[in-house]
This record gives C-alpha cells, structure tokens and sequence, in this order.
C-alpha cells in the first residue's frame, strides 16, 4: 500500500480497500484505503458526491442507518477489526463522528447536547461535569449558550456542539465531517484552530472530510484525495497543497494552461495503478 | 354540590383511565418522535390475548404472566422487524408502519381469538362504595376506584423509571435525531426495544381495566381516539403532561355532559374534548407540558 502517512507514529485506524453499497446496487466506494496514525490530522478530500462521508460513515458504522454496506476490505482500528461493530461500541472504543451539518438536538440546550455524548461514559457525576468544564475551556462560547436551545444556536455554536458533545465521549479519534460547512470564513478558522489544539493538547486523532481543500490541508498532516469513490491521490499536506493537479482543480489556481480535466483524471489513474 | 362533586371525582377516575391510554403513545413518541397508531391494537391484542387464556382454564396469575410476556415479545419484535429498518427515515414512514401495525395487530388477534365480544371479570363490582355513600352522600363506583388506583401506580412507576436523566435526555436526543443520537453512542435498538416492551405492559394493564369495564371487544382500539385530545392538551411527550391532560379531559367531559349537556341535548361527551382539545391547539401548539416547537433551524 502507498497510504503512509507517517511512518514514525502507529497506525490507530486503518481502512483497507472498502467497497460500499447502499440500497444493495449503488456502488459507492470501490475500493478505499487510508490510514489515520495516532496523534494525527489526516484530510479527506474530494468534490460532490466522492464518497467522503460514505467513507467516514463506514467507519463509524452508521452506515447501516442509511442502507449502506461494506461489501469488501476490513476496517481496523488499534490493529483490531471493527466493522461489524455497532456505533454504541466503537463510541466505546473512542471512535466518535461528528456528522455533516452538525445533526444538534434541537429541542435539547447546548449543555444537554453536550451530555448526551457522555451515555456511553461510566464515569461519576463528577467525572462528567470535569468533562463539561473541558469542553467549556476549548468552546468558551458554548458556556455563554449553554442553556440556550440548540436550535436557535448559530451554524458556528452548533458545529461547536457538535464537536463538543462528541467530546464528552472522550474520543481518542474523531471522524469530522465538513466542520467548515456553510460557515463564514473567520469562524471555520476558529474551530480550525480548536481542532489543532485538541489534537495536540488532548492527543485526539482526527480523520477531517472537507471540500474546503485549502483550509484543511493547512491544519492536516496528511491528506487523501478521493474522486468516484476511489482515492486518485495522497500525500504530505504541504505537498498536496503545491501540487500543481491539485491547485488547479481543487483549489481553482493554475499556474499552467488549463487541461482538460478528463485528461488528469486519466492521468491519475494511471499512476496510481502503476504504484 | 354534593352531586358537583360525584360528577366531578367519577370523571376525574376515568380521566385516570385516559392517562393511562395516553402514556402508552408518550412513551413510544418520546423514543422515536412518532405518534403510534398502533397503541390501541396493542390494547385490543392484549385484553384478548388475556381472555382468550382464561378461556383455556388457566389461571388468572398464568394468564396474566403469559399475557405479559406475549406482549414484551411483541414489542420486541416490533423494534426488530418493523422499526429497525425504518431508522432515519422520515417521521412519516415510522408513522405510516404504526398504522400498517395496527392493522396487522388487530387481525392477528382476531385469527388467533376469533372476533366474539367477550366479557372480562377482574373480581371488581361496579358498585358505589356504602361506606362513603353513608357518610357524605356521594357515590363513588368501586371499581371506577380500583381501576384509578392501579393507573396510578403504574403511572407513578414509570413516571419515576423514565425521570432518570440520563434516560430521558437519551430519549428526548433520539427523538430529535435518530441518526445523531446513534453518532454519540446512544443504543437506539435497545432503547426502542424498552420503550416497546414497556408499551406492551401499559397496554395490558389499559386492555384489562377497560375491558373488564366495556368489555373485549374491537372497539378497544377506538381507545387510542380518546388519547389524542388528552396528548394534545398534555402535550406529548410528557408523562407528567399525560396525567394531568386525562385529569382535565376525564373531569370536563364528565361536568360538560352533566350541567351543559341538558342545554343543548345531551351527547356532547362524545365531542366535548376534541372541542376542548382544538381550543387549546390555538392558544398553546405544544402542549401543557411538551417540548417547545423550534421554528427555526
Ligand atoms: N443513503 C444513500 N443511498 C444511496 N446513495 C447514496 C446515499 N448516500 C450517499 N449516496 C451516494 O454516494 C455518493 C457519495 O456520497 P457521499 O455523501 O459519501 O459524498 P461526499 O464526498 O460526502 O459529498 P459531499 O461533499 O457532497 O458531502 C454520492 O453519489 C451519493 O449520491
Ligand atoms: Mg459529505
């Protein structure tokens, strides 16, 4: 496998050649394979419709919430499997997902929503309001919104609940899903800017789907690029953010005549099956 | 006043009853979000079920026992077959499957028990009870006040089972967000699998008090008409809000059709909650006790 990103730290989650279906006939992944190390920020990249939720929703298992299947390839996460596993256990196991568009409990208050990612903990009451104090101290602004629904809450105070509440489950891996989702430029900054630090300060992995390529691969270490349910490419985030393919197509700068965009895409394919 | 009085406490012990019918379809909408249709067959299929085991000669502790089983295994089946394919679907379709249920819950109880209205003795009069009738000249049925009695107690019981919080956030979280609610860790299927287990024992209890009271009959399941203007003035996904909501349907009905009635010619018991119930949509959509309605997201 080329999928390598970072040879120096271990493996936490691997997935290995996934095929998924929904509905028994729609081919969506046709072969996935990437790697998260511990302690990393691993992008997953890719337009419309490439299969980066399917990706992350295969992980998390709430795939078959949706109809969906993983029909080939093993998912494993600290070397175990862990794809017949029911999102309640690998909750357990610290795999948590943030879905995309934040999926708050509206009619519940910021805090309640943060409590409700804490039903899988055993913990005593005074374990899970040190927790809530934690995720206060990363979200100051949840504090101020606490008791507020979360329904009337802004997009950036619901993407902040949302990663706040999958905090509380104290994941060692978080699987976010376009975190940066109709959100003003200065606000997906900021909740950038707090992943960074939860990676660092609480050593929280995060596998990040984003269609927002720039930002991300300037808070990854590594990314994916994933198109028609299949990863075209992959590499450091500095290295994929001057690739010139990349630029010119995810990005929308070009340094280049413009080529066909088929012609890459051939091209691409190419050399990922010579590799 | 006297007779003020016996109207007003003979229907606050069938507002009682209403409760009960009520709690059954709160339970199911505070886990799933859905109005279950479904919730008077499962009356209907459990006093039969009970009777048509007396019939067998067994007792009335076997009968009650199987009974009760029979019906945790319904609502566990419910959440395996018909439920669990329907996470994350509309409401609508959870809603439509509850009435598709409904159906087939209903015939299955008649293929299995036939369809003859059946009596059903609890050991209970419906008498009025001599020793407060002698003292204060009021009549209260004996068993109007057994029945409340027993509501109660199960009311007060699961009312203290779903009041630990993190139950009922877990609860009030799926029925917000099926999907979001699994993303966190929350077991929906076992949770679902309770609520449902639960449901089918109040529909027990509420098949033999009002079967023992208007007999086991398919008009049983007309029951869960009665829970609709209580779940709409209780708001409906609140226990508390169930108890109260029968408290005031029971009462009013009853003191509607006693000193309105004979104005317009009698019957309005009949329509008298929708009315009461309708009025109330106007003023407060949610309910007296429901969770407040988001109008923007
Ligand atoms: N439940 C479903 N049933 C059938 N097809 C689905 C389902 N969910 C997604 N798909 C299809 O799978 C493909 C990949 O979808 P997916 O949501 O994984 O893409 P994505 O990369 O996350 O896109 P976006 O950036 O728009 O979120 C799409 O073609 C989509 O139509
Ligand atoms: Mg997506």
């Amino acid at each position: 496998m080329s999928a390598q990103p970072d040879p120096g730290r271990q493996v936490a989650l691997s997935v290995n050649n996934i095929e998924v279906i929904y509905d028994h006939v729609i081919l969506v992944l046709r072969g996935v394979s990437l790697e998260v190390p511990d302690g990393g920020i691993v992008a997953l990249l890719g337009a419309n419709g490439a299969g980066k939720t399917t990706t992350l929703k295969a992980i998390s298992n709430l795939l078959h919430a949706e109809r969906g299947e993983v029909t080939k390839g093993a998912i494993e996460f600290r070397g175990q499997r862990v794809d017949r596993l029911t999102p309640n256990d690998l909750v357990r196991r610290g795999v948590c997902q943030v879905m995309e568009g934040r999926h708050c409990f509206a009619h519940l208050t910021v805090e309640e929503n943060l409590l409700t990612g804490a039903f899988t903990r055993k913990g005593s009451r005074a374990d899970i309001a040190q927790a809530l104090e934690k995720v206060y101290h990363y979200f100051p602004r949840l504090k101020e919104r606490r008791a507020s629904l979360a329904g009337y809450t802004s997009g950036g105070e619901q993407q902040m609940t949302a990663i706040g509440r999958a905090l509380m489950a104290q994941p060692t891996m978080i699987l976010l899903d376009e975190p940066s989702m109709g959100l003003a430029p200065q606000i997906v900054e900021e909740i950038f800017a707090i992943v960074g630090d939860l990676n660092a300060r609480e050593r929280v992995s995060f596998l990040l789907a984003e269609q927002n390529t720039m930002v991300a691969l300037r808070h990854a270490n590594y990314g994916y690029i994933l198109e028609n349910g299949r990863v075209v490419m992959d590499g450091q985030a500095s290295d994929l953010a001057n690739n010139e393919d990349v630029k010119e197509f995810y990005l929308g700068l070009s340094t280049a005549g413009r080529r066909s965009f088929r012609d890459v895409k051939h091209y691409r394919r190419r050399k990922r099956w010579l590799a | 006043m006297g007779f003020f009085f016996e109207v007003l406490i003979a229907g606050l012990l069938s507002g009682v009853m209403y409760s009960l019918v009520a709690l059954g379809f709160v339970l199911i909408y505070k886990a799933s979000g859905v109005f279950n249709f479904a919730q008077g067959s499962l009356v209907f299929f459990a006093a039969l079920t009970f009777v048509g085991l007396m019939e067998h000669h067994l007792s009335f502790g076997v009968a009650l026992v199987v009974t009760l089983l029979v019906m945790i295994a319904v609502g566990l089946a419910i959440e395996r077959f018909v439920l669990r394919p329907l996470v994350n679907q509309p409401q609508i379709s959870l809603f439509m499957a509850t009435i598709g249920l409904s159906f087939f819950i209903e015939g299955l109880a008649q293929l299995v028990w036939g369809a003859s209205v059946r009596g059903l003795d609890l050991g209970i009069q419906d008498e009025p009870i001599a020793w407060i009738s002698d003292r204060t000249g009021i009549n209260i049925s004996k068993f109007d006040l057994m029945a409340a009695g027993i509501a109660a107690v199960l009311v007060i019981a699961l009312a203290l089972f779903f009041n630990r919080t993190r139950i009922v956030r877990a609860l009030r979280a799926v029925a917000d967000d099926h999907q979001a609610a699994l993303a966190v860790g929350i077991p929906l299927q076992q949770i679902w699998a309770i609520v449902w287990a639960v449901a089918g024992f109040v529909a027990l209890v509420t098949g033999l008090l009002w079967g023992a009271r208007n007999g086991v009959q398919f008009a049983l399941t007309f029951v869960a008409l009665k829970a609709l203007p209580v779940l709409i003035l209780g708001g409906f996904e609140s226990i508390p809000g169930a108890i109260v909501g029968g408290l005031i349907i029971g009462a009013t009905e009853k003191l509607a059709e006693v000193f309105v009635g004979p104005y317009v010619g009698g019957g309005i018991e009949g329509w008298f909650p929708y009315v009461l119930a309708l009025m109330f949509l106007l003023v407060r959509p949610e309910g007296l006790f429901g969770e407040k309605i988001i109008r923007r997201i």
